[in-house]
């Protein structure tokens, strides 16, 4: 994820060249540097790999009435014995009957179709804001971006509450429409797929923007003056070279819309309708109404899986780029 | 009153982090309750504290999954707790609570019989739990719009909801219905003139085919936020639970917009629940938890709470210090041939009815 984060090429040159710029303190840097390094390394084992072995776990065990309401529990007071007793516990059953009912194949494919579109709307929304923003007067520009960041001061749940508000029956759209004359039976929009686009776009918008605002306020201006001097047209310019500078805001925007979007379960909870299949829901449904940890967790670790490969193939293909410059 | 919105949650969340920082503060004795939000006269805890000196924390929580999902994970902190019946049989079987002593409850005498009855299938002989409040899952609607969209609408009947052809004529002014499969999946059965034990998979089939028929009709399932889509006009009709109309109906006459919303308790037969006290095994104060809990069998604190939440309770000697808005609403007191035909549900202990059951919900509702 640093690599969606850090689209700057530049940056892991700058790192790797530190250490010959002082060959000197090898010896004292070297633990110094290790003991930096470390921070980022135990966070991630503690806050992120831990939960997720025993998320795992929990994926390959059965479900039961009782205190936790799974089996088998690692038991250490058995000693060797507790240990094998509690592995020979453990098996895939549960992954089975995630492919066993088309249910759960059905949610994934929704959830990935919703986030899919939802980038795309988001894209061609933040695009366009983004570019205003970094061509906007310097002065101006700190204002812009806080007026970006500004709705993350309120509860996600408020902002989308103020949707049901907005797009209800009897809402503020409704009755704005209904007394310009344009509609005279008020739009359901409220609790249709449509509803919850529109609450996810609203809802990432920041996140697309502020990669994309990064990458253009980057731009070397004097390409597109040396573009328009040899006769380029502005909208050729802008497609040959802003578009391709500014391609890994957009790759890293992206990323940061569709992967929380593909689990998101507040917006579609909120605003959808009960046809809206999401894989969050049934994860929801899964965990409360069948109160069956294992087989949410299973679910759990396969929505994982399917996020990690585009993640991966992205960072390979970032991989290969910065290669291809050094 | 049961599930709430998520909001809620996170406001407890918070009190719940400010109330345990103020609690290692004061070492005095203390009982933490945990209980649904907005089910309870503020000043009954104040009255509490006055006259044992015990101190109060209290928080609340937002749906019964929520509940049992700390109680499973353990070491709650909380020394009483308030499921619902259905949830209560099995966290008693997963060892969650411990066994009331009963020579510490002397108000249990005032207790309603009939009701502790009903609730000893949950609870056998009563051992673990005494009752909260109860109430009922009937229709919600909006008087006027019923009137002008169907003007002879069977109001006291589940046709009204769960007939096709009824249904479609009240689609166009909304229609909402519980999200939870354990509270109305018994109304559809009864409906269909089937019994309302939602544990037979082959009815339970039958019903979630029908209720796919209704479906085109149905606006949304949620278990909560018809509340307010009810007191703000934006549905007509709504499967829901008794108290949660009634604060609908409240709200709606405090907005002073004109809408008029009603309760009804269909004739066919009802579902009844119970929420229920009961301590967890791991309770810090279990000795402070029981003069709560005996405090709360008072007659007058029961009354005095039924008469602000507008709740039924199983205390039969505080019917006498009730509000006649309380006690004489047939719809919160039904009449004894109308308590006669409600009905309870059975808790789903075997996993794979359970799993049953929520696939064919899932299925009725979206359709694959």
């Amino acid at each position: 994820m640093t690599d969606v984060l850090t689209p700057d090429p530049e940056a892991p040159r700058a790192i790797a060249q530190a250490p010959d710029a002082s060959p000197a303190d090898v010896g004292g840097g070297r633990w110094k540097r290790a003991a930096l390094i470390a921070v980022p390394y135990v966070w991630l084992l503690v806050l992120f790999l831990a939960p997720f072995f025993i998320v795992l776990k929990i994926s390959l065990s059965d479900t039961v009435i009782a205190q936790p309401p799974y089996q088998p529990v690692l038991d250490l007071a058995n000693g060797w014995r507790g240990v094998v007793d509690w592995w020979n516990g453990l098996d895939f059953e549960n992954y089975q009957i995630l492919f066993e009912d088309e249910l759960y194949v059905a949610s994934y494919l929704s959830s990935l179709k919703i986030a899919t579109i939802s980038t795309l709307l988001t894209l061609a929304i933040a695009y366009p804001m983004a570019y205003a923003m970094a061509r906007a007067p310097k002065s101006i520009r700190p204002t812009l971006l806080m007026a970006v960041i500004l709705p993350f001061w309120t509860s996600l749940l408020i902002r989308v509450y103020a949707w049901i508000g907005i797009l209800n029956p009897e809402g503020l759209l409704n009755q704005f429409l209904l007394w310009t004359g344009i509609i005279h039976e008020p739009l359901y929009i409220m609790n249709t797929e449509t509803a919850v686009y529109i609450g996810i776009v609203y809802s990432y918008l920041p996140f697309m923007v502020l990669p994309l605002y990064s990458s253009l306020e980057k731009l070397d201006e004097t390409l597109l003056e040396a573009a328009a001097d040899l006769g380029s047209p502005p909208w050729r310019s802008f497609w040959q070279i802003t578009v391709p500078l500014s391609l890994p805001g957009v790759v890293a925007g992206c990323f940061l819309v569709f992967i929380p979007a593909c689990g998101e379960f507040v917006i579609p909870d909120l605003l959808g309708g009960s046809e809206t299949l999401m894989i969050g829901k049934t994860l929801y449904n899964e965990f409360f109404l069948n109160r069956d940890w294992p087989v949410s967790s299973a679910i759990a670790v396969l929505l994982l899986l399917v996020l990690v490969v585009p993640i991966a193939i992205y960072n390979n293909i970032q991989a290969k780029e910065l290669g291809g410059k050094a | 009153m049961r599930v709430k919105r998520l909001l809620s949650a996170g406001l407890a969340a918070l009190g719940l982090s400010l109330a345990v920082v103020g609690g290692a503060a004061a070492a005095q004795r203390e009982v933490r309750v945990y209980n649904w939000s907005d089910y309870i006269d503020d000043q009954i805890l104040k009255d509490f504290e006055a006259e044992t000196g015990i101190k109060v924390v209290y928080d609340v929580f937002d749906s019964n999954e929520i509940l049992e999902t700390k109680l499973l994970t353990g070491k709650t902190g909380y020394d009483v707790v308030v499921p619902s019946a259905t949830f209560l049989s099995r966290q008693i079987k997963a060892g969650v609570f411990q066994k009331l002593d009963k020579s510490k409850l002397p108000n249990l005498v005032n207790a309603w019989p009939e009701i502790y009855k009903r609730v000893a299938q949950y609870d056998p002989d009563n051992a673990y739990s005494i009752n909260y409040m109860w109430g009922t899952t009937g229709i919600g609607y909006n008087v006027d719009k019923v009137k002008k969209a169907f003007p002879d609408a069977p109001l006291d009947s589940w046709a009204l909801v769960y007939n096709p052809d009824n249904l479609k004529k009240l689609k166009g002014c909304g229609v909402m219905f519980l999200d939870s499969p354990e509270d109305l999946l018994p109304s559809v059965l009864t409906y269909l003139g089937l019994p309302p034990d939602w544990s037979d998979v082959e009815n339970v089939k039958k019903a979630a085919d029908h209720l796919a028929k209704l479906k085109p009709y149905i606006t949304k399932f949620h278990s909560s936020e018809y509340i307010n889509a009810l007191a703000n006009g934006n549905i007509c009709v709504t499967v829901g639970y008794s108290g949660d109309i009634f604060q609908a109906k409240t709200r709606a006459e405090e907005a002073k917009k004109g809408v008029n919303v009603e309760y009804s308790l269909p004739k066919e037969g009802a579902q009844l629940w119970f929420d229920e006290m009961a301590i967890p095994a791991d309770a810090p104060h279990p000795e402070e938890a029981h003069i709560f809990l005996n405090y709360m069998l008072k007659p007058e604190v029961a009354a005095k709470n039924s008469n602000f939440v507008s709740y039924a309770n199983g205390n039969l000697k505080s019917q006498e210090f009730l509000d006649d808005g309380v006690k004489g609403n047939p719809s919160i007191y039904p009449t004894p041939e109308v308590f006669a035909r409600l009905f309870t549900v059975p808790t789903i202990e075997d996993s794979k009815t359970q799993r049953a059951l929520t696939r064919a919900w899932t299925k009725a509702k979206s359709g694959k």
